[in-house]
């Protein structure tokens, strides 16, 4: 027995190449950490900072191109980058263990769950025969999946997100590893799921005296769950501390600007500009209200339904009277207002109907009922198919969550923003609709001579603002934003964010945001509407819904999301 | 209780599968009316008058309304009467149902010999992309599709009968030397070891291989292409990254876990593969002398024999509505993801 001082996994000077067509391009680069016994470490970074290449390369499965190209990996004393395919299959799953983000794809999914877990189990020679089956089912059991013996027989189709990850962990832990390794666990969760996960692989590893690597873009998340943090850009570690050192001193300007950037449940937009960004001491921009003047959009009753219809077979006779699938109301009788130059936030996880309300309010969706008024106008009463032509379109505006697939991937950049010009707008000519989307470029901060560039050659960043431009290429009176930050990086959303707050001030145009993020919400909003279950638990102005949530739900909702821990520099202002 | 659920879905598409066999039906009808000339005045012949034309348009029942007509043809349909060929003098029920197993034995063998060298063919190329052996692969594949049928049979004639003497000479079925085994299920393989003959069984596999290989070559391009880039995209997914992560040895994550989800693609282009080399078999059958229903309609159009035409296209479209029911089942049964309504 070694001592205990020693570092379980000790990673020194990795560098990680990747052959591509244009040469290797290294994807980490002078990468060196330690994680002790017991400890739970978390790298955080952004797209991009190869957080998840390093923990490929540490369990031996990067793809076909790439390479550990120097340095070394150590597990227990094991030399890992030497150690022969046998033993690394050995290592894998037995004494290192991974889950991954997206659950749901990471199971095979014409295999029952069970079985899966019965394959690794039989791999290492843990559990053969009957005894694996009710090994599974005991694993199944242990991550909290209610009903184990019924769930065995389940495919992964059929279960929730939450709950595929918890298979994942089920899998992962099935062999009694001493690493475990979660590779954004619970992205792409809801936050109280991802709260039920992150305290699950918690408990676990304290039961299992596992030691943790947490791999997440969220820093308050990291923050919540680990003793230490490595910051990782770009391929390079650019700071390693324990939680409250890297919060109350951060030493590198990434680190400082990856904190500001992280939205809290207080502090401002601006807030959330990196230091050196002349805009972050400033008070945010206000915002023309005139939340005085008649409304302007009223949605009163409005109700969803799907699966009403039925199987499409009604008409036969034989099919009169046969019970079809029980309506599901995904939006139950949904009644809201919102003023000129008001923002509203419509806030609740997946599942809740905030994007059926609205898809129906852009009325992409027709309503089963109820009314949506827009400057006094029913527009609900329009079906669907013919409102891309109606003159009242051109006030409302939608930005969509994917940066990337919301645009043509054949159309320039130009081409995109100025799409709804063409079909819409009364510009005549080339000339004026050119110097409109000049205009517009500007007005989101996009150099002009990305213009002409494709989506595939813009960063997300510059992807959004392709999206929000030509949003408000109409001068909307009212803008939708579904999620229109879920897919960037902190860093890209606090400068959209931001962004978002200049135009409202510029244009006054009035903004529905639609998020699960009550942080975010929070930084645009003056009112917010809780949902869930298709119906609104709560309403009423930002601050007092943060502060005094009148209902369990959302109390729930804002204790789940992770708070990072002050800045030094929020503490001495508190002073 | 899912069982049940699933036992309903099976119902289900054999249920939707009736109106296209329905469909087949309609069509066939129309296409018989819709072709040229009448066919009371064939029926009756050079010599006949005005008053004997008529006489026969009525035995025929050609004079009711087309209604009526149909619902004649789908009463003989029903007793099994699809006229009698008039080039064989044969009832064209008989002379299908005694070609038919020749078609089906020829065709069927083609695509497990297809599959059994495609298959593995793509998996190999899938699991060593841009290597040699993925190109030979596709070279292979590729020369198999370009070359017609017609030319890859005589050739394949010309060099393993006439040179080198290994093959039976490309008479048909069965050498004269033999007798044909008693009819059970129609292939001539199966019935002569069923009749515990092997001798005539291994002469009718040797008629049966050459033809076999030509038909083979030419289907597999699409499906070794088919698995190659099914294969490619399984073994890309994350269920092979957990598959790996959790240290599952490679031949358990190549078979059980990237094979049988790339498999779910390749059993649906299987039915488009079928039906095209159902087409190629008409050329195939008149090159081997193969006593067929491609090679027998390929006769009765020739001289204009509609009846034999009518059944045949009858025949082809059942099979082509059976064989895709058959995939439609075994998808459904394969993928737990097919919802019941879905």
């Amino acid at each position: 027995m070694k001592t205990s001082s020693l570092p379980l996994i000790s990673v020194q000077n990795l560098t990680v190449e990747f052959g591509t067509r244009e040469g290797p391009v290294t994807a980490v680069r002078d990468v060196s950490f330690d994680l002790a016994r017991g400890e739970t470490l978390g790298i955080v970074g952004e797209s991009g900072s190869g957080k998840s290449v390093t923990s490929f390369a540490l369990m031996g499965i990067l793809d076909a191109n790439g390479q550990v190209a120097q340095g070394e990996m150590t597990y227990s004393g094991i030399d890992l980058r030497r150690a022969s395919p046998r033993q690394m299959r050995d290592i894998r799953g037995r004494e290192i263990s991974m889950i991954f983000q997206n659950p749901r794809s990471a199971l095979n999914p014409i295999r029952k769950v069970g079985l899966q877990i019965e394959d690794i189990l039989r791999e290492h020679a843990v559990a053969v025969g009957g005894h694996a089956r009710r090994q599974a089912v005991e694993l199944l059991d242990r991550v909290r999946i209610r009903d184990p013996e019924k769930r065995y027989h389940a495919y992964p189709h059929e279960l929730s997100g939450g709950m595929c990850q918890r298979v994942v962990i089920a899998l992962a832990l099935a062999c009694k590893p001493r690493v475990l390794i979660a590779d954004e666990p619970t992205t792409g969760l809801d936050v109280t799921t991802q709260k039920t996960i992150m305290d699950l692989i918690r408990d676990l590893a304290t039961e299992q005296g596992l030691s943790t690597i947490l791999i997440t873009h969220d820093l308050g998340l990291a923050a919540n769950y680990c003793g230490r943090i490595v910051v990782m850009k770009r391929g390079e570690v650019v700071e390693a501390a324990p939680v409250d050192v890297l919060f109350g001193a951060p030493r590198h300007p990434y680190t400082r600007a990856l904190i500001e950037a992280t939205p809290r449940r207080s502090g401002t937009v601006r807030a959330l500009l990196p230091p050196d960004d002349f805009r972050h001491g400033q008070p945010d921009p206000k915002p023309r209200c005139r939340a005085l003047s008649a409304p302007l959009l009223t949605v009163e009753g409005l109700t969803k339904e799907f699966g009403a219809e039925g199987s499409g077979f009604g008409w036969l006779p034989w099919r009169k009277g046969v019970e079809t699938d029980k309506a599901f109301r995904a939006v139950d009788d949904l009644s809201f207002e919102l003023h000129a130059g008001e923002s509203l936030g419509l806030v609740g996880e997946s599942g809740c109907g905030k994007s059926t309300t609205s898809m129906m309010i852009m009325r992409l969706l027709d309503p089963t009922q109820g009314s949506v008024r827009l400057d006094g106008e029913e527009i609900s009463a329009i079906p669907s198919s013919k409102f891309a032509r109606h003159p009242a379109r051109a006030k409302l505006q939608f930005v969509f969550q994917d940066p990337t697939d919301s645009l043509n991937p054949r159309f320039t950049a130009a081409r995109c923003i100025s799409d709804p010009i063409l079909r819409l707008g009364k510009l005549e000519g080339g000339k004026a609709v050119k110097a409109r989307v000049e205009e517009l470029a500007d007005l989101v901060n996009l150099p002009l001579e990305l213009l002409s560039r494709f989506p595939h050659q813009l960063s997300g960043g510059q992807k959004a603002r392709v999206g929000i431009a030509r949003a408000v290429a109409l001068n909307p009176s009212l803008l939708i934003l579904d999620e229109p930050t879920a897919a960037l990086d902190v860093s890209v959303q606090a400068v959209v964010l931001n962004l978002l707050a200049d135009l409202r001030a510029q244009l006054g145009m009035s903004y529905l945001f639609v998020s699960h993020d009550l942080n975010v919400v929070r930084l645009l909003c003056e009112r917010v509407v809780v949902m869930r279950a298709g119906i609104i638990v709560e309403e009423g102005a930002t601050d007092q819904v943060m502060t005094t949530p009148k209902t369990a739900y959302t109390r729930e909702l804002l204790a789940s999301s992770p708070e990072p821990p002050p800045t030094l520099g929020a503490l001495e202002a508190a002073e | 209780m899912k069982s049940w659920a699933r036992l309903r879905m099976v119902l289900g598409r054999v249920g939707q599968a009736l109106p296209a066999l329905f469909g087949v039906i309609v069509v066939t009808f129309i296409l018989t009316r819709a072709l040229p000339g009448d066919p009371a005045v064939y029926f009756a012949g050079p010599a006949a008058d005005e008053a004997s034309i008529q006489q026969i348009r009525e035995a025929l029942g050609l004079d009711r309304p087309l209604y009526e007509q149909f619902v004649y043809y789908l009463g003989d349909l029903a007793s099994g009467n699809l006229g009698v060929s008039i080039s064989t003098g044969q009832p064209v029920l008989e002379e299908l149902a005694r070609r038919l197993p020749a078609s089906l034995e020829l065709t069927l063998g083609a695509l497990l010999l297809s599959l059994a060298i495609a298959i593995p063919m793509g998996v190999l190329a899938a699991t060593n992309p841009g290597r040699p052996i993925d190109h030979i692969c596709r070279v292979i594949a590729t020369a198999g599709v370009s070359l017609p049928t017609f030319f890859t049979g005589i050739a394949l004639v010309f060099v393993f009968y006439y040179l080198l003497g290994w093959s039976p000479a490309p008479i048909g079925r069965l050498d004269f030397a033999y007798l044909s085994p008693p009819p059970i299920t129609g292939f001539y393989t199966i019935d002569a070891l069923l009749d515990g003959d092997p001798e005539t069984a291994m002469a009718a596999a040797g008629q049966l291989l050459l033809p076999m290989i030509t038909l083979a070559l030419f289907t597999l391009a699409p499906i070794a292409r088919m698995t190659r880039g099914a294969m490619l995209q399984a073994l890309g997914s994350d269920f092979i990254r957990t598959a790996k992560a959790a240290g599952l040895s490679q031949r358990v994550i190549l078979i059980r876990y990237a094979f049988r989800n790339a498999m779910l693609p390749v059993i649906t282009t299987l039915g488009m593969v079928f039906s095209f080399t159902l087409g190629a078999n008409v050329l195939v059958e008149k090159v081997f002398a193969w006593p067929g229903i491609g090679s027998f309609a390929v006769d009765a159009l020739v001289v204009s024999d509609y009846a034999a035409v009518q059944g045949f296209v009858l025949t082809m479209a059942m099979l082509f509505v059976l064989l895709n029911l058959l995939i439609d089942i075994a998808y459904t049964l394969i993928d737990p993801r097919i919802e019941a309504n879905g």
